[in-house]
């Protein structure tokens, strides 16, 4: 394997990995505030033991998160390190400003959260479950901010050296792009989030223990998970297919598997890309629908692949086509068994609804995987450039690092990775059978 | 403007070496000071509320440093690929070390993660020695300003030096010694009874090992880089810091030996400013030296961000730090005290 392919797996195992845990992470923050703030308003000391239990959960899911993040932080000097020179100027805005803004806040606060129930008191314990949420949706705004720049770049000019130099901080903050990107990604957070609740509620209903609690985290879950996923739909994901198909066409023909431009181009369902003879292997599609997603118009034109040179093309397009289309499809499934869950929920009668309970704990390892492939969606979509139309990826790479190095720390991370994982189950098993009530206030 | 910058970056580094830095050094003397299992659960909660909130300093300020001198954090990131990604995986042990020992109550569980805490704490402690070492002798810098270094070559500073050399080790174990003076102090500070005494005992005998290497180190380091001394001679005021530092270890010890926790604490703490200043004094206005030729050294001229962007970091960086501090004292006023044993979390 060349160093290229090497620093790119190593950049992409590690960020994959490190994911897993702030997209529930972020989304918990969130569910664990509403518990609190159940708590406060009703003064019922079963929400704050809800809260309690949680927020256990959230501590190993945040350590992970902190320790598989500081590589991330790194690899941009070591592993792509012309990269990060030509773009650090810009970039370097955000990530700075993800240190002194949100870890120090989330840092600080959430020791008071995890040891400081008893002392603090139910507001002051409140205000801190409200600051490390805050901290870590903050976080989340920085990354995606430097993720859209590097997607769309705004707010920069070609310096003397070829570096890129930061011309306007608003239009780094603002990007257009932004905007949708960010609710598109916190909001696949709270679904993880909220079906991790609901998955763990439906355990306790299913094999009969801790039923209160349950009961509480398959409603919050639900509710939670449905109004997530109507967010990721609309508008979060139709704004993100916009701003795709004006500045990413070639991402767009990629994801949808449109090799020829049409007029009333048809939406593929399944499919396999055939990159040999430039079509769809064993086609389903929904005729003109494309179009009609992307222009409100039965007959417009969408341009296929065939419309752009191909070494414009991201380098993997069936990698593209597939995450795309896995990502839709589970959210749509998502979208299907959550709304049937809500009506029942509304009818009083989803605890007693095995099956419906059943499918809800089986949904918990697929929003990791549709948050996944939405992310490989945008980032191998985002090929061959580094910075969209700027740099790329090959020109980024620290040249000098070679592929016998950046192999030997991949496999270290894989090594090392793969104990972490074993020892994350374990624990967060050994607090899901121990359960909700015996968490005392400490 | 680089100046400024060039002085909060070195401030947020010797931020991060006196809090992360006990740390560190509860773990190097983890085993000295701990006897029983009941009392290492003691050192743990020593540093367990804040480890993280101090950890965070590094990426703050290798964050910060990435925003103001792009060119060095690129060329040295990449330059000291195999230690840093070392470093990164030590620093996992470290945190899953601390995170999920309580976890389990286990006869075989906390030895494990004792262990792990207390060997990657030392090594941490080395490597970062050593990189400050690597910083202080220069690395091999071509005309784009980048560099690679193996893990070592044939154990000397000259034109072709490894990550490790006789300079390099020596700076680590120096570090290694003064961490674990650190974080004896610090352990000191925040228990009572016997773990107290052994903490204030391991400090008193460790502080000669510090004497000891810190003047080995001082005239080795004189040697290498020739920068240091024509930077005290230029400007003679910088003098002051390395006295600063002188009189701070002294009074560390003396401070040790009267029983006063706090004072000795903080004078081992300005002891480790006062170093690390008069080694940014010593360099400025190098951010990293070349071995060789000493155009190719990367300054704070030729490796900043553009003007613009500095000014504009400006704006955001003294409120956001003045927030820091407002958090780092809540944080430390709500663990104010010592720790006992029947109080861990």
């Amino acid at each position: 394997m060349d160093a290229l392919t090497i620093h790119r797996l190593h950049f992409a195992f590690t960020v994959t990995f490190h994911y897993l845990f702030p997209q529930l992470t972020m989304g918990l923050a969130l569910l664990i505030l509403i518990l609190k703030t159940m708590a406060l308003r009703t003064g019922n000391p079963h929400y704050a033991s809800a809260a309690r239990f949680w927020a256990k959960i959230f501590a190993i899911n945040f350590a992970m998160g902190v320790v598989t993040g500081i590589p991330m932080e790194f690899q941009f000097g070591t592993n792509w390190s012309r990269f990060a020179k030509s773009a650090g100027g810009v970039i370097g805005q955000t990530l700075a400003m993800e240190g002194v803004f949100s870890f120090f806040l989330e840092s600080s606060f959430l020791g008071a959260f995890l040891y400081g129930e008893k002392r603090l008191g139910p507001k002051a314990h409140w205000f801190t479950a409200l600051l490390v949420f805050l901290g870590s949706w903050l976080s989340g705004f920085f990354i995606v901010a430097t993720d859209a720049w590097m997607q769309h770049p705004t707010g920069y000019a070609i310096g003397a050296h070829g570096e890129m130099v930061l011309t306007s901080f608003w239009s780094l903050l603002l990007n257009p792009w932004l905007g949708w990107q960010y609710i598109h990604t916190m909001a696949g957070s709270v679904v993880t989030a909220g079906v991790a609740m609901a998955a763990v509620g439906a355990f306790y209903l299913l094999t009969g223990s801790h039923q209160e609690h349950g009961r509480t985290f398959v409603r919050l879950g639900v509710i939670a998970g449905i109004l997530a996923t109507v967010l990721m739909l609309f508008p979060s994901g139709d704004g993100q297919g916009r701003n795709i198909a004006w500045h990413q066409p070639v991402t767009l023909a990629a994801m949808e598997g449109l090799f020829t431009t049409e007029q009333g181009a048809p939406l593929a369902i399944l499919g396999q890309p055939d990159m040999d003879r430039r079509r769809l292997d064993n086609p389903l599609v929904v005729p003109r629908a494309l179009s009609f997603l992307t222009y409100q118009s039965w007959k417009a034109e969408v341009k296929g692949l065939d419309s752009f040179p191909p070494q414009n093309w991201p380098d993997s397009v069936p990698l593209v086509y597939y995450s795309y289309h896995i990502m839709v499809g589970l959210g749509t499934i998502f979208l299907a068994v959550l709304a049937i869950a809500a009506f029942r929920l509304w009818r009083g009668a989803l605890y007693r609804s095995r099956p419906l309970l059943w499918l809800l704990m089986m949904m918990l390892p697929f929003p990791y995987i549709a948050n996944t492939a939405g992310w490989i969606t945008a980032e191998v979509g985002r090929q061959p450039w580094l910075i969209y139309g700027v740099m790329r990826t090959p020109a980024g790479v620290s040249a000098q690092v070679s592929s016998g190095n950046a192999l030997f720390t991949l496999i270290g991370f894989l090594g090392i990775y793969t104990i972490l994982s074993i020892l994350f189950l374990f624990l967060v098993y050994r607090e899901i059978e121990e359960g909700p009530e015996r968490a005392a206030a400490v | 403007m680089e100046t400024i910058w060039f002085w909060l970056v070195a401030c947020m580094l010797v931020a991060y070496v006196i809090f992360d830095g006990f740390d560190f050094g509860a773990g190097i003397v983890h085993f000295l000071v701990a006897r029983t299992d009941a009392e290492r659960c003691v050192v743990f909660s020593t540093i367990g509320p804040v480890w993280d909130g101090n950890e965070v300093w590094l990426l703050a300020a290798g964050g910060t440093l990435y925003f103001a001198f792009p060119a060095l954090y690129a060329s040295s990131f990449s330059g000291f690929y195999l230690p840093l990604m070392m470093v990164l995986w030590l620093l996992i042990l470290r945190g899953v070390s601390i995170e999920f020992r309580n976890h389990v109550e286990s006869p075989v569980w906390h030895p494990l993660w004792d262990a792990g805490f207390a060997i990657a704490s030392a090594l941490l402690a080395i490597f970062f020695g050593a990189a400050l070492g690597n910083v202080v002798r220069g690395v091999p810098l071509d005309a784009s300003g980048e560099f690679f270094l193996p893990l070592w070559t044939d154990w000397t500073p000259g034109q072709s030096p490894g990550i490790l050399d006789w300079y390099t080790v020596l700076a680590g174990v120096t570090v290694l010694a003064v961490l674990a003076l650190h974080g004896a102090l610090w352990v000191a500070l925040k228990t009572a009874g016997e773990i107290e005494v052994r903490a204030r005992r391991v400090a008193g005998r460790v502080w000669w090992g510090v004497l000891v290497l810190m003047n080995l180190l001082t005239v080795a380091s004189f040697r290498v880089q020739p920068r240091l001394q024509a930077s005290f001679v230029a400007r003679p005021w910088g003098w002051v810091f390395p006295f600063v530092a002188i009189a701070a270890l002294l009074t560390a010890a003396v401070m040790n030996y009267r029983l006063r926790e706090r004072a000795a604490f903080l004078a081992s703490s300005l002891f480790l400013a006062a170093m690390l200043v008069s080694v940014a004094f010593g360099l400025y206005p190098c951010v990293l030296p070349s071995n060789g030729d000493p155009e190719l050294s990367l300054t704070i001229a030729n490796a900043s961000a553009a003007p613009y962007g500095l000014r504009v970091g400006l704006v955001w960086f003294i409120p956001g730090m003045l927030l820091t501090a407002a958090y780092f004292v809540y944080a430390y006023r709500s663990f104010a005290g010592k720790v006992g044993v029947e109080e861990r979390p």
